[in-house]
């Protein structure tokens, strides 16, 4: 799995990419009562605000991590936004992205930068 | 017209999440994100300290900015599991930031009763001794300095006025008052609240409980000092709200918290329950440019001080005031629901066809309702209930309908 500055987490699956956040944003966020997906086909670039999620207390943007096209979003969340907080790391990914070369992931943190980043 | 501050501020904490590249400013937007409390930014060391400092520490608080003071904003149970604690058992909140201000009568209560008539569309002549209620200091437009509460304590009156606006509410009672009182701000106390259905049952087990029901108050001395109770709240909850000296209110809290059914509660739950509950959040449902009438607090105007009354009028704003209660004002403050998932927060327009028609002032997730709720300002004509009107969130018009205040029941002991 690899990190982004921004609390989210990126892993490769069948030349996809699937996007969540952190527990650690999880945590932060507190509990999440709504989700708002992108539509599939939707040509993103780096920092593009992709999704919007919303705990009971405030709304945030999840960035696109990279360019690419959102090929698969989950449907799950919107029924049951609270799983970000149940699974974040599993359950509660947000989108699939297809990328021209998924040799990007490596520029990104692993998982020992991103927990000296939060420590 | 229509107020903007959610808006540009949440401008703000987009950037701090986009920008967010380290724990600090992640925690920086999380705190950034309570738009409605956080009224100014500081560095934490201007901030106050609440007695109870180390106690929320050690129970995970997380503090946040809050009218000058570092204020617990939730702990370790969450927002959503705090808010619910409170409707099921009983919450304990620290708002030792609010003002508590005695006002010494100089030439007897009457004097001072009428004096402070002067400055509310209410009657304080005619509250008895023992009680408590709630009141408005009006400006001469109409619109609303603050709301608070006032308790007749036979020999002085007892008022509760919010953070923010406390300076401002005691220079201005020092102001109008003088001739009638001493305004002494009380310095030596700390305020808690304990809301929920068992809250009598658990304070009850602490300090010998004198029988009371709602909006009575009562002094009792106790193992923690001398206290000063009343049966109030701004949860829609049955409780208390319990003024106790500042060397006492350590053990005091910890006292309570032994018990299994008391945790600690904090601002993000205190308002989504207050929320839920119907009550205004001054700053941002009642303000210095909305009437009481169109606030929809007429209840908190006793008879006595309307057209036709022994007292009528004669307080700051008497002229827009009455001219509202009469001919009805221009716009209502209304319940909102959101008729999809998503929430209405603070500053969305809301349209009728294409026009605008109002904007909400407060809004969020109402988890005993388990749907988002929101209240804001309509003008008159949609503000029937079962109006459907859209609202704007982040460009898209979703529906919404105008709904009955409260959200969830009140559970007071009248």
């Amino acid at each position: 799995m690899k990190y982004t500055e921004d609390h989210e987490w990126m892993r490769l699956e069948d030349d996809l990419i699937i996007v969540g956040i952190t527990e650690h944003a999880a945590t932060q966020l507190g509990d999440i009562v709504f989700v708002e997906l992108p539509e599939i086909e939707t040509q993103t670039a780096k920092g593009d605000e992709v999704v919007v999620i919303e705990s009971v207390k405030a709304a945030s943007d999840i960035l696109a991590p990279l360019d690419g096209e959102i090929v698969e979003v989950n449907q799950a969340l919107i029924d049951a936004p609270a799983l970000v907080n149940e699974d974040p790391t599993g359950a509660a990914w947000f989108f699939k992205l297809k990328v021209d070369d998924t040799a990007v992931l490596d520029d990104f943190m692993d998982e020992d930068a991103y927990k000296a980043l939060i420590d | 017209m229509w107020p903007a501050e959610g808006i540009a501020i949440s401008g703000a904490c987009f950037q701090a999440w986009t920008e967010g590249a380290s724990d600090a400013d992640l925690s920086a937007r999380d705190a950034c994100a309570f738009r409605g409390f956080v009224i100014e930014r500081g560095e934490m060391s201007d901030l106050k300290m609440l007695d109870l400092a180390a106690l929320h520490d050690a129970h995970g608080a997380k503090m946040v900015p809050f009218a000058g003071y570092n204020m617990p904003v939730q702990y370790a149970l969450g927002v959503m599991g705090e808010h619910t604690h409170t409707r099921t058992q009983a919450g304990l909140f620290d708002v030792s930031h609010m003002g508590q201000v005695i006002l010494r009568p100089k030439a007897g209560m009457e004097a001072l009763a009428l004096g402070f008539e002067a400055l509310m569309p209410v009657d304080v002549l005619g509250l008895a001794e023992g009680r408590q209620r709630y009141g408005l200091l009006t400006n001469d437009a109409g619109g609303i300095r603050d709301d608070l509460m006032f308790a007749n304590r036979g020999d002085d009156l007892l008022v509760v006025v919010n953070a923010a606006c406390k300076d401002a509410d005691i220079a201005h009672m020092t102001a109008h008052l003088s001739d009638v009182a001493d305004v002494i701000p009380v310095t030596d106390r700390a305020l808690l609240a304990l809301q929920g259905p068992l809250a009598a049952a658990a304070l009850g087990a602490v300090i010998t409980l004198p029988d009371m029901r709602f909006m009575d108050v009562a002094e009792i001395d106790t193992d923690f000092g001398t206290l000063w109770l009343s049966r109030s709240g701004y949860t829609g909850e049955d409780g208390f709200e319990i003024s106790v000296p500042n060397a006492h209110v350590q053990a005091f809290a910890e006292a309570l918290l032994t018990q299994n059914t008391v945790a600690l509660i904090g601002l993000g739950a205190r308002d989504s329950l207050r929320l839920e509950a119907g009550l205004c959040l001054y700053g941002h449902d009642i303000t210095t440019e909305t009437s009481p009438i169109e606030a929809g607090l007429t209840w908190a105007i006793q008879k006595v001080r309307r057209t036709g009354g022994d007292r009528a009028g004669g307080f700051a704003g008497s002229d827009v005031i009455l001219d509202h209660l009469a001919n009805g004002a221009p716009r209502k403050r209304v319940g909102l629901l959101p008729q999809t998932r998503a929430p209405m927060r603070e500053g969305v327009s809301l349209f009728s066809g294409d026009t605008q028609v109002g904007a909400v002032t407060s809004g969020g997730f109402g988890p005993t309702l388990g749907a988002p709720v929101a209240m804001g300002y309509v003008d008159a004509q949609h503000a029937a209930l079962g109006t459907e009107l859209t609202g704007d969130v982040r460009g898209k018009r979703l529906p919404v309908t105008v709904a009955a205040l409260p959200f969830t029941p009140a559970n007071f002991k009248r």
